[in-house]
């Protein structure tokens, strides 16, 4: 017997006196199809402009810096202006995100671009986030040539671009967004959530920025 | 390396070794500090948090009625997806499957994020003795690696270390680095992990971790962590393996919602931990990185034994800490004592199901029942009622001492029968207030030394209570007529 | 006091470690009952709650002894304890030790309903607000871990205490941590149950309170062990004997240091 029929079998054996077989798989096969919400905190039910308040400083509670641009079209300066501000080369990694690459970053002509995935050279690097959760500060960002994941683990610092309509009060709200984009039961090959810069209590539970991940972790929320 | 040697039959020994060990003692004490102060303050934020906990066991509950189905359409999801479902009876099919794994690609380095279930099923020794080098990536488990120690806490692996004696194992194991650099801070410690363990990533063919749930909806496992190891450990190599035992499954995105929410509350007090990561299925053709394989390993390894019985509740378990964090005994000796992978009061439910109650007797038994691990289980596991499950099922067996079954004996033929349980009171109390002398107390006495070595014995009065009630009423109802 | 036929009847449950080592938490008991208008009888045929069997995994003799204890209090309207530990066996234990028998079973719920702590009770059902008496001193509180965290106890406590004439109250650190005494654990972990009960003398030491105050006498017959030992001037009663006015005789393990 195979370990999969083994395992299956004793399971079996030891539910067997819930019900019938084919009334538990009926409850089985509704909660899959309806995955029933279960309680959003308040917190995550904000209108939008107190959600992105909210969003906003929950960030910087875990240590992110957050600004705030009117358009895209100023995304560039807004990179420059905190590269400049860590004293960091002027070099970015990013994905092929068209959201990212149309930008005109050619108004900064000493700032060196570099498209795919990082190798594990790159100080900073940039990402377009799929979402954010206001209710605990966090982006969500998918797997792909847009958005490669390795970018989200390898630079020093990682910015991160976020359309303030697309932050949502809770993680339910982008789950229903990855449904709608993945269809029911799909998602990207990776999802991350990320809720600030990586960090380790490991010795003597004194917080450290700066685990494996990214030292720092600055988020650019876009109006329109 | 010692990881899977089992000592909770020497428990006992291990808490009086554990008690004077001043190094562990110091390091203990950041325990009861920081992880509980940090949990009430996050549980306090959210006014959601109860009814959440509520709901988290719910689904957990409805998960394991369910576990069959719910495995099932797991494993077609992850197989829809590209992916590969291992099943694994024991530990060592287990280990089995991880060397079938690795030898098919002739791994030589096997990066790990932090996984209780690979320290369950002893893998970093067996994958050593199979000439591939495991190396654990998160910094308390890289931690203990180096100093060849088992974890002692499941989500601080290294919380009974300190600093000065990190500084020591970095310096013997990172002997290539100048001498004279700095290392006595938690900031240039971790520095110095970072950049050791960045090119391990790089290194190696394998990336192994644990997974904190399991999608049955969509095929997904979920890992958090705060370090960003685990992303690290399955995004670089060509093999992603996840190991996890089936109780971690969830039906649906939404279920796994509900449960982070009380997750990193409860484990360290963040609100959200800093990496929430969902893996489904091995690199798709737009994928620029990402592995070329996805491996899942199902363990079950005893828990389809805990189903239907009175311990089904302990799959619930989330392995937070919170538990052993607000434990006073975990507090005393830390998590060593407890001589297997689980300490603390989880530990001391899960290890009698895993390892047996004859071998781990002593862990269900070590406990005040002072019922603070259950307050703060964000699962609502009655911990405390398993623990006495357990003793029921020593009793029943006659595993507990001679000793200590006939004095309970001896004491409950009394119990059952006031008469006589009242007339020996009246022979053995005016005994022992007599030994009580004017100070009221007694340093020694015969059977009594657990109590008297550490503390004097309050000396009773020379009449029961029942005995001067009695006169006392006779007096009263005298009074009356 | 004379029984009008509407007093609540209430069957004291003295618990073995009152009846054996503090029969003055009994009298202080029936005086605070008493003094709140109830009708007090203490059954002989009492020994102990069971705890010492359920804990060691004896449910037989567990069993055997519930029995007992419901059929010598369950025509009482109330049954009172001075003690959360015992209280709480006799309500949120005993039913469960019947759940194959369903007459014993709605004996047992019916039964368990009916049981509660002294402070709970003199609050929580007869609504008692303050009581009449004196003590000069400061005290601290022990919050016995059954006792909260079965039955809710914390707040009933303090607030009879704060209307005791002349009394003081200084929070220790960690009120609400176990002291290590857990039953049959101090005596079989007893190396482990006294590194506890040092922590716990060591927050009752730095409030420099006069008076240890607790709900239940196995933990205090155990911090009070530990404070004697190490020659500590903090001095150990049931909360019960100072609701109730009663400081005249020796505290628990006898004076302090002074």
């Amino acid at each position: 017997m195979s370990g999969r029929e083994a395992i299956l079998g004793k399971v079996r054996n030891a539910l067997a006196a819930n019900g019938s077989a084919s009334d538990r798989q009926q409850v089985v096969t509704e909660r899959l199809e309806t995955a029933p919400k279960g309680i959003v905190p308040a917190r995550g039910k904000l209108k939008p402009a107190q959600r992105v308040a909210l969003f906003r400083s929950m960030a910087e509670q875990v240590s992110c810096t957050v600004r705030q641009v009117k358009k895209r079209d100023t995304i560039p300066r807004a990179v420059m202006e905190y590269l400049r501000s860590k004293n960091l080369p002027a070099a970015l990694r990013m994905g092929d995100d068209r959201r990212l690459t149309r930008l005109p970053w050619a108004d900064f002509h000493t700032l060196d671009i570099k498209t795919g995935p990082s190798d594990g050279d790159d100080l900073s690097g940039i990402s377009y986030a799929s979402g954010g959760i206001a209710e605990t500060g966090t982006v969500m960002l998918q797997s792909g040539s847009d958005n490669p994941t390795t970018i989200n683990f390898l630079p020093e610092h990682h910015i991160v671009v976020v359309d303030a309509k697309d932050i949502a009060g809770d993680l339910e709200t982008l789950y229903a967004k990855l449904r709608r984009k993945f269809g029911r039961g799909g998602m990207p090959r990776v999802v991350n959530l990320i809720t600030g810069p990586s960090r380790s209590g490991d010795v003597e539970q004194k917080i450290v920025l700066g685990a494996h991940g990214p030292r720092a972790v600055h988020i650019i929320i876009v109006d329109a | 390396m010692t990881q899977h040697t089992i000592t909770s039959p020497a428990f006992k020994e291990n808490a009086r070794a554990a008690l004077n060990n001043t190094q562990l003692q110091r390091a203990l004490g950041n325990v009861e500090q920081g992880f509980i102060a940090k949990r009430s303050l996050a549980a306090d934020a959210l006014p959601e948090f109860d009814a959440l906990r509520d709901n988290a066991r719910d689904i957990k509950n409805h998960s394991l009625e369910h576990l069959d189905l719910y495995l099932e359409a797991y494993e077609a999801k992850v197989i829809e997806t590209g992916g590969h479902v291992h099943w694994a009876q024991t530990a060592e099919d287990a280990r089995g499957i991880v060397l079938d794994i690795c030898r098919k690609v002739d791994a030589k380095i096997v990066t790990k994020s932090k996984s209780m279930i690979t320290e369950e099923i002893g893998l970093n020794d067996f994958l050593e003795k199979s000439g591939i080098a495991p190396i654990e990536t998160d910094l308390g488990e890289y931690i203990i690696q180096l100093r060849g120690e088992a974890p002692s806490h499941i989500i601080a692996p290294a919380v009974h270390v300190n600093k000065d004696e990190v500084e020591e194992a970095f310096r013997k194991a990172h002997d290539y680095l100048p001498g004279n650099r700095e290392l006595e801070e938690p900031e240039q410690l971790l520095d110095e992990a970072r950049r050791v363990l960045r090119a391990k990533y790089f290194e190696a063919d394998i990336g192994i971790t644990g997974a904190n749930f399991l999608v049955a909806e969509t095929g997904t496992s979920i890992v958090v962590t705060n370090e960003g190891n685990a992303d690290l450990t399955q995004t670089l190599p060509r093999i992603h393996v996840v190991i996890a035992s089936i109780e971690k499954i969830v039906p649906t995105l939404e279920d796994s919602a509900q449960i982070l929410r009380v997750l990193a509350r409860s484990a360290t007090g963040q609100e959200s931990s800093v990496y929430t990561t969902f893996s489904t299925g091995p690199r798709r053709p737009d994928d620029p990185d990402g592995p070329d394989q996805y491996h899942v390993i199902l363990l079950d390894n005893g828990r389809s034994a805990m189903l239907g019985t009175e311990f089904q509740e302990m799959l619930r378990c989330i392995r937070c800490g919170a538990c052993m964090n607000h434990c006073p005994v975990y507090h005393a000796v830390g998590g060593h004592a407890y001589g297997w992978v689980y300490p603390g009061p989880m530990g001391a439910v899960l290890t009698p199901s895993l390892i047996g109650v004859d071998k781990s007797g002593h862990l269900p038994n070590a406990s005040t029942f002072c019922g603070r691990c259950e307050s703060v289980c964000p699962m609502r596991i009655p911990l405390p009622k398993m623990m006495r499950h357990w003793r029921e099922r020593e009793f029943e067996r006659g595993l507990n001492p001679a000793t200590a079954r006939y004095g309970l004996k001896f004491w409950a033929y009394f119990a059952k029968r006031p008469r006589l349980y009242h007339f020996a009171a009246a022979f053995g109390l005016p005994l022992l207030a007599f030994f009580g002398g004017r100070k009221r107390r007694l340093r020694k006495l015969p059977f009594a030394g657990g109590w008297t070595r550490h503390r004097d014995l309050p000396a009773p009065q020379t009449k029961s209570f029942l005995q001067q009630w009695q006169k006392h009423e006779a007096r009263r109802r005298g009074g009356r007529t | 006091m004379e029984s009008s036929g509407k007093n609540p009847r209430v069957g004291l449950f003295v618990t073995c470690l009152v009846d054996l080592f503090r029969p003055a938490v009994g009298f202080a008991s029936v005086r605070l009952l008493e003094d709140a208008g109830c009708d007090v009888s203490v059954p002989m045929a009492q020994t102990c709650c069971g705890q010492p069997a359920y804990n060691s995994g004896d449910r037989a003799d567990t069993r055997a002894i519930a029995e007992e204890v419901i059929k010598s209090f369950e025509d009482f309207d109330y049954i009172v304890a001075p003690s959360g530990s015992c209280a709480g066996m006799l309500k949120k234990h005993y039913p469960s030790l019947f759940l194959d028998d369903p007459v014993w079973h709605k004996r047992s719920v019916a039964f368990s309903a009916k049981v509660h702590e002294l402070t709970s009770f003199l609050t929580d059902v007869l609504s008692v607000s303050s009581v009449s008496a004196k003590f000069n001193g400061s005290v601290t509180y022990h919050d016995s871990c059954s006792g909260l965290r079965e039955l809710g106890i914390q707040g009933q406590p303090r607030k009879l205490l704060s209307t005791v004439e002349g009394l003081e109250m200084t929070e220790m650190k960690d009120p609400d941590v176990c002291c290590g005494f857990g039953g049959t654990f101090c005596v079989k972990y007893s190396d482990i149950s006294n590194a506890i009960v040092e922590k716990k003398a060591a927050n009752v030491e730095n409030t420099a309170a006069d008076l240890l105050l607790a709900g239940d006498l196995g933990c205090l017959m155990n911090i009070a062990g530990k404070l004697r030992r190490q020659k500590a001037k903090t001095e150990v009663r049931h909360v019960a004997e100072v609701l109730a006015g009663m400081t005249n005789s020796p505290p628990i393990g006898g004076r302090g240091k002074s």
